[in-house]
Parts: C-alpha cells; structure tokens; sequence
C-alpha cells in the first residue's frame, strides 16, 4: 500500500467538500436534525422516568452512537459513488491504485466524517438537552471504534453491490444500513426480539455494543464479554467483506463491468 | 530495431456469447504511434480497456516494458496513462486541484512545476483555478490530454482526443502530441474515426473489424492493399463489407 496514493484519494474528496454545501449539510444539517427530533422525544419520556429507568439517558446516547455506525457506512459508499457521479473511476483504476488503497481511502474518509458528525451531535445534545455522551465514561471509546468498523463493513458490503449492478442499486447507500437497524438493537434491549430473530441478533456485532452500553448504563459493569464479541464478530465480517469487494472487483473486471458502472 | 515496448498476443475478450476481441496480436515500438482504426463496436475500446487493466482479457496476453500486466499491474501503469473522450474528471474541483490529485496518485514530485508545464503546453495556464464543471468539451478534452502527458508515461493511450475539438484546437493537439512524441519518446496507441488524423498521425495502422484485425501496416501500404485512393475509403469498403 502507498501513503500517496490514499492521501491523494483522501485530499480529492477533501476539496469536494470545500465548495460543496450539500455534502456539507449531509455532516452538519441531518444529524442535528435527528437530534431535534429525538431530543423531543426523550424530553416528553423524561415525564414517564419512574416507570422507564434510564431511558433519557439511553435515548439519546443511542442515536449518536447509531449516528457513528450510520456515517462511517456512508463514508465509504458515498465517496464510491461520488466517483461514479464524476465519471472518476476509469481514471482512478487505470493508474497504479490498487482496490485496497481504495479502500483504504474511503476509510480515512470515513474517519472524518464520523469525527465531524460526533462533534456536531455530542456538542448539540450538551446545549440543547444538558445531555453529555461522555457519561457513558471510557467505554464509550471500544464502543465508538467498534461501531466504526461496522459501519465499514456494511459500507464496504453495499460498495461491491453498487459496482456488481450498477447505479441502479445507488439507493442502497442509504437504503443498507437501515435492515441491519433491527437486529443492531439500537433502542430497544435484545430480548424484545422474538427468540429465532435474536439469534441472528447475536451475530450482529452492533447488537452486541448496545446492549453492552446498556449494561454500562445500568449497572456501571464494564462489558467485557459483549465487547469481545463485538471485536470478533467485527474481524470476522471484515475479514469477510475486504475479500468480498475484492472478488466482486474482479468480477467485474471480467464482465466489463468497471467501466461501466456509472452508465 | 528496438524491442517492442507493448506487446499483444492472442488477445481475446468474450462477454457471453459475444466476441468483442477476437485473437488480436499487435505490438508498439518505443517512440511509434500505432493508429486503431475501425467502425464502432470493432473492438478498439475494449482494446484500450484491456490495455490499462479495466477489463480482464479472456485468453492471451499483454506486457508491457517486458513484464506481464496480469502479474506487475501497477508497475506497469506507473508508466502509462489515456485520455478518453468517455470519461470525465471530478466537476466540482479546479483543473489545479484535479491535476494535483493524478500527480499525487502517480507519486509524482515538484507537482506544481510539473502542472504549469503541462497547462501551458494545452494553453490553459490562465484556467487553472477554474471549476472544471464550468469547462467547455473543448477545454474538457485539453484537461484530460493534460491528466495524460502530466504523470510522463512512456505509452499513451488515446481514444478518440480529437472527437469534440474544433479543427484549430485539434490541429495544436495533434502538433503537441509530436512534440511530446519527439521529445519524450513517447509511444501512442491512437483511436480515431478521423482518418486524414490517422494518416497524419500514425507510423502504422491496425484496421479491426468484429474484434478482427484485417489490415495492418502503414497508411499507405493499406491504401495500395485494398486499391483504395485513401484510408477514408477503405474504412467505407471495409464497414459496409461488414
């Protein structure tokens, strides 16, 4: 892998931004957003916090992390189809990059734009709601790395489908992360699931970083076993997908599909 | 004579039932520019595609620089670059900004000399800080032959550089395009359906027919063969055979 190569990948995508209040907005204007929204609603649950300990705290916590999962997928399969919008990938695959720097790119993009996001988010949830992330205290810091790599997972795996069929699958770039959402147990604890869906649950590493926050917040127990799960089922999927994208690369590659996934 | 600087054997592309590249061997010598001549859907693009490693052949082999594009991909594309009418350059950064970002992938130095060189020799020094959407397809086709001569390949790869150009600009690209050749001892691979550019431009022509070469040679040499008066007329003869 060649540092030049991502860094000049990395910096493309940087002067896009620059100039670019759309994709501004896509870090500042729809995560504040959500937290409006969700911030009403756990103001009007904090009236029922007898019977529902530790949802406000929970609320809000939930959907900033959701927001980290959500954004570092994004990252990775929004930079992918801005080369296909600019019709930028024959360019960038006919020099010496190699898939993996690609990758790689998208990564460090993805980093920014998660810092960005949580920035805006944690800074809003402190003014608006008096809420502050950092009450979940160190473990907030597995819990966000751990959600990152998910996020990457999920976007690498919508990546390989968008370039396999083609713009037409475009909607997935948005559309991907949302049928993880259920089983991630994001808002809700695991046993709410029906028995044969929390299995699958359990395979899902998200599922087991929420319910490890929750047991932070609960009972102040640091999540051990959750959090080693999250990290295995986490290489795993990785591991996976890394080799899944590179398949589905030469794939296309052989049905002349590369050079013509943005028609 | 000096060894070949790209050699082609047995290239061949299938997509399904169809055969786009069909058998196809050629080669180019250092500092020849080898003209693809043909009518559409002959198999020149995908020619092209194989050559920088965006489509994988189905049978035969390419290498470049003595080594295997199968096997040293990105040694080899260090050493090369294209300019396509078909593709296009981020819109939304300034022909600087895009410049500077293939400089960087190519892991070029001095980028800033090297970008005021390359902007001058288009004529388009005083556009640097232009946003590329603003470009007109004239301008657009300048950027992308200044992307390719930027990063100082050895082999170049052109489809179709002249196709929206007026004949002014076209004719100063044709002219920088010797210059380079002369200077760098470049080595092109040129597609056009100009064929008064063919002529002017090429050492040699291929003539690909359904993925065929049927002809191969210098321009003359093809005119004479097929008792035509010029390569325009052959390229009529040979298209409407088909």
């Amino acid at each position: 892998m060649k540092l030049h190569r991502i860094n000049a990948l990395v910096q493309r995508h940087l002067f896009l931004y620059r100039r670019s209040l759309p994709r501004l907005m896509e870090i500042f204007y729809w995560p504040f957003l959500d937290l409006v929204v969700w911030g009403f609603i756990t103001v009007y649950l904090m009236k029922f916090q007898g019977q529902l300990p530790g949802v406000v705290t929970f609320f809000l916590g939930a959907l900033i992390l959701w927001d980290v999962l959500f954004r570092a997928q994004q990252g990775i399969t929004i930079s992918f189809l801005e080369e296909i919008w600019a019709r930028n990938l024959m360019n960038l695959f006919a020099s010496p990059l190699k898939p993996s720097e690609f990758l790689a790119a998208t990564m460090v993009l993805s980093i920014f734009k998660v810092a960005a996001v949580s920035v805006v988010m944690a800074t809003c949830a402190l003014a608006f709601y008096d809420y502050n992330v950092f009450m979940i205290g160190l473990s907030l810091v597995p819990f966000v790395l751990n959600l990152v790599i998910t996020g990457w997972i999920i976007g690498v795996l919508t990546t390989s489908i968008i370039m396999r069929f083609g713009q037409e699958a475009e909607v997935l770039a948005w559309g991907m992360v949302f049928l993880f959402q259920p089983v991630s147990c994001v808002f809700y604890p695991i046993e709410v699931l029906p028995t044969w869906l929390q299995a699958i649950a359990w395979g899902n590493p998200a599922a087991h970083i929420f319910e490890g926050m929750r047991m932070v917040l609960n009972t102040s127990i640091f999540p051990t076993e959750h959090l080693a799960w999250a990290v295995g089922l986490n290489l795993l999927y990785f591991a996976l997908m890394v080799g899944w994208f590179h398949y589905t690369f030469n794939v296309c590659k052989e049905q002349g599909l590369l050079v013509r996934v943005g028609e | 004579m000096p060894a070949p600087i790209l050699e082609v054997k047995s290239l061949t592309k299938r997509f399904g039932d169809s055969i786009a590249v069909d058998d196809i061997s050629f080669d180019i010598r250092p500092g020849e520019i080898l003209g693809l001549l043909g009518p559409n859907g002959a198999g020149k693009t995908t020619t092209i595609q194989m050559l920088l490693g965006l489509v994988t052949p189905t049978a035969g082999s390419i290498r470049m620089f003595g080594l295997d594009l199968a096997t040293h991909r990105e040694q080899i594309l260090q050493q090369v670059n294209f300019s396509s009418t078909y593709i296009s350059m981020p819109y939304s950064l300034t022909i600087e900004e895009n410049l500077w970002v293939v400089a960087k992938l190519y892991g070029m130095t001095d980028i800033p000399r090297r970008i005021d060189e390359v902007l001058k020799k288009v004529e388009m020094e005083d556009s640097r800080a232009k946003i590329t959407r603003r470009l007109s397809s004239g301008q657009m086709t300048r950027l992308a032959l200044a992307k390719a001569i930027l990063t100082e390949p050895k082999i170049l790869f052109l489809d179709e550089p002249t196709a929206s150009l007026d004949p002014d600009i076209a004719h100063k690209i044709r002219a920088l395009l010797k210059e380079v050749r002369k200077s760098a001892g470049l080595s092109v691979l040129y597609t056009s359906h100009n064929m008064k550019e063919m002529e002017e431009m090429s050492d040699r022509i291929i003539f690909l027919q359904k993925g065929r070469i049927v002809a191969q040679g210098t321009a003359q040499a093809i005119t004479q063969r097929f008792g035509q008066r010029d390569l325009e007329e052959v390229f009529l003869k040979l298209a409407r055979e088909s």
